[in-house]
């Protein structure tokens, strides 16, 4: 293994550990605004409103969110036992300095090494249906590719936790479908999830392709910096009406029937067919955690 | 915010209420997915438990990996629902309460109200926060199962809330 691979992984390594103990400083705003406003609204309901339970718990849950967010930057515990799988999305452009083989390599060591390093919990079984036998490293990643116009390597990871991964959708809707018909779908998916993903949640939402480039979509759009709008400014506003009705599902903070349930919501598209529009959802957990690996093209 | 003992009294148990806010101090077993798989075959193989259930509170949780010089690593609640299919029964074999995350079906707060059980909401993500609070980890049963054995912490203010109280009032009924 030469040097510069080494150097890779150290750098996956350390990225993925910070990843497990820290989300980006944008959601802890966002978690912080939204316990403030929960108390608010909570204070604005009379004193007999049946309401005030639901309201107070979900404000509970989001101070004791804040309270985890210390105490895992203090000691360096990974913030949530389920320190997920390694989801990798890799664009590889121009003059790129490792081939495919070794950046899979580089992902792989990093994680090993981060899981080890880091405390993360071994949490991936080698076949799903019979033995279900802990692989004892957390590995194997699951990576994706993509050719990049760009210069170098950008390796996108997330460690995506199980509790939300369940809640993974599709929907093939007909193509005749209104933005309203796509709002009601995701509504309804995020209701059915309710207290399951660890809300307040982040939705990352893939519009059209086929039905495994929806979903794979769905997890390039929760890879996006939460606050970052979509670039086409009819997706950022579909974006915006998205999450203003996630906050009207009463589904909460924990579940528990607070008035916000989201911290984002990012969608990204494709071309897809005439027959079909699919709609394919990935829910983070609050602990969203993710980070980017760039590695500078060789010298041309 | 109520400071209870566990195991937990009857009259701590009967008198809760959905929305207590609660910190234990005391025992508890820890168990999920492939644990109640296998008290769930044990009990329908006429086979004997590897543990009494009487009494006693499951966690629903698989910790991370234990730091140098800490007793326990991030673990924090699990996702209860997947326990659902196996909950009832237990309950119905002594168990007294549960601890998870998110909500539970029909048939599990039918099997809370039938056995005056309780079930507490742990707070999600919160691994960091609940190591802090285990005094002692000791393996019981199921160790070739990994972060997922059957496992008896000894806890120090572990806060939670009330779910599910033993009336079958819930804090996941949609308004």
């Amino acid at each position: 293994m030469n040097q510069k691979v080494q150097d890779a992984i150290r750098n996956v390594q350390h990225a993925l550990m910070h990843a497990a103990t820290h989300i980006e400083p944008e959601l802890v705003v966002r978690i912080q605004a939204m316990e403030r406003q929960t108390r608010q609204l909570m204070d604005e309901l009379r004193s007999d409103d049946t309401r005030r339970d639901a309201y107070a718990a979900s404000a509970d849950v989001l101070a004791m969110i804040l309270k985890n967010i210390g105490i895992a930057d203090e000691t360096h515990l990974p913030l949530c036992q389920d320190t997920g799988m390694v989801v990798a999305s890799v664009s590889v452009g121009p003059n790129a300095p490792f081939t495919m083989q070794e950046i899979e390599q580089v992902i792989t060591e990093g994680a090993r090494e981060a899981a080890l390093a880091g405390n993360f919990r071994n949490s991936v079984v080698q076949d799903p249906v019979f033995d279900r036998k802990n692989t004892q490293n957390n590995l194997p990643p699951i990576i994706h590719w993509q050719p990049s116009e760009s210069p170098g390597i950008v390796i996108d990871i997330m460690l995506k936790g199980f509790g939300s991964e369940n809640c993974s959708s599709l929907d093939m809707l007909n193509p005749t479908a209104q933005v309203e018909d796509i709002i009601e779908v995701v509504k309804s998916r995020v209701i059915a999830a309710g207290g399951k993903p660890c809300p307040p949640i982040v939705v990352g939402i893939g519009l059209g392709g086929t039905s495994e480039r929806a979903l794979q979509l769905s997890k390039q759009a929760l890879l996006r910096p939460v606050g970052v709008s979509h670039q086409d400014p009819r997706y950022a506003a579909l974006e915006n009406r998205i999450e203003a009705a996630l906050q009207h599902t009463h589904v909460g903070p924990g579940g528990m029937g607070g008035p916000l349930t989201t911290l984002g919501v990012a969608v990204e598209y494709e071309s897809t067919h005439i027959a079909g529009l699919p709609v394919g959802i990935s829910i983070s957990c609050w602990a969203d955690r993710k980070t980017r690996i760039v590695l500078e093209a060789a010298d041309a | 915010m109520r400071e209870l003992l566990l195991p937990l009294s009857v009259s701590d148990r009967l008198s809760l209420r959905a929305y207590d806010r609660v910190l234990f101090t005391g025992t508890l077993l820890v168990g999920r997915d492939q644990v109640h798989q296998r008290l769930a075959d044990a009990r329908k193989n006429g086979r004997d438990l590897p543990i009494s259930l009487a009494g006693e509170t499951i966690y629903y949780m698989g910790p991370a990996a234990t730091p140098e010089g800490m007793v326990i690593g991030s673990c924090g609640p699990t996702t209860s629902a997947r326990m659902d299919p196996f909950t009832g029964e237990l309950y119905d074999a002594g168990l007294v309460a549960t601890i998870g995350k998110g909500p539970r079906n029909d048939t599990v707060v039918e099997a809370i109200v039938r056995n005056r059980g309780i079930y507490f909401v742990a707070y999600g993500g919160c691994g960091a926060l609940y190591a802090k609070t285990v005094q002692s980890v000791s393996t019981v049963a199921f160790a070739d199962l990994g972060p997922e054995a059957l496992l008896q912490l000894a806890v120090f203010q572990f806060p939670a809330l009330v779910g599910i109280d033993s009336m079958g009032n819930s804090v996941f009924q949609q308004k």
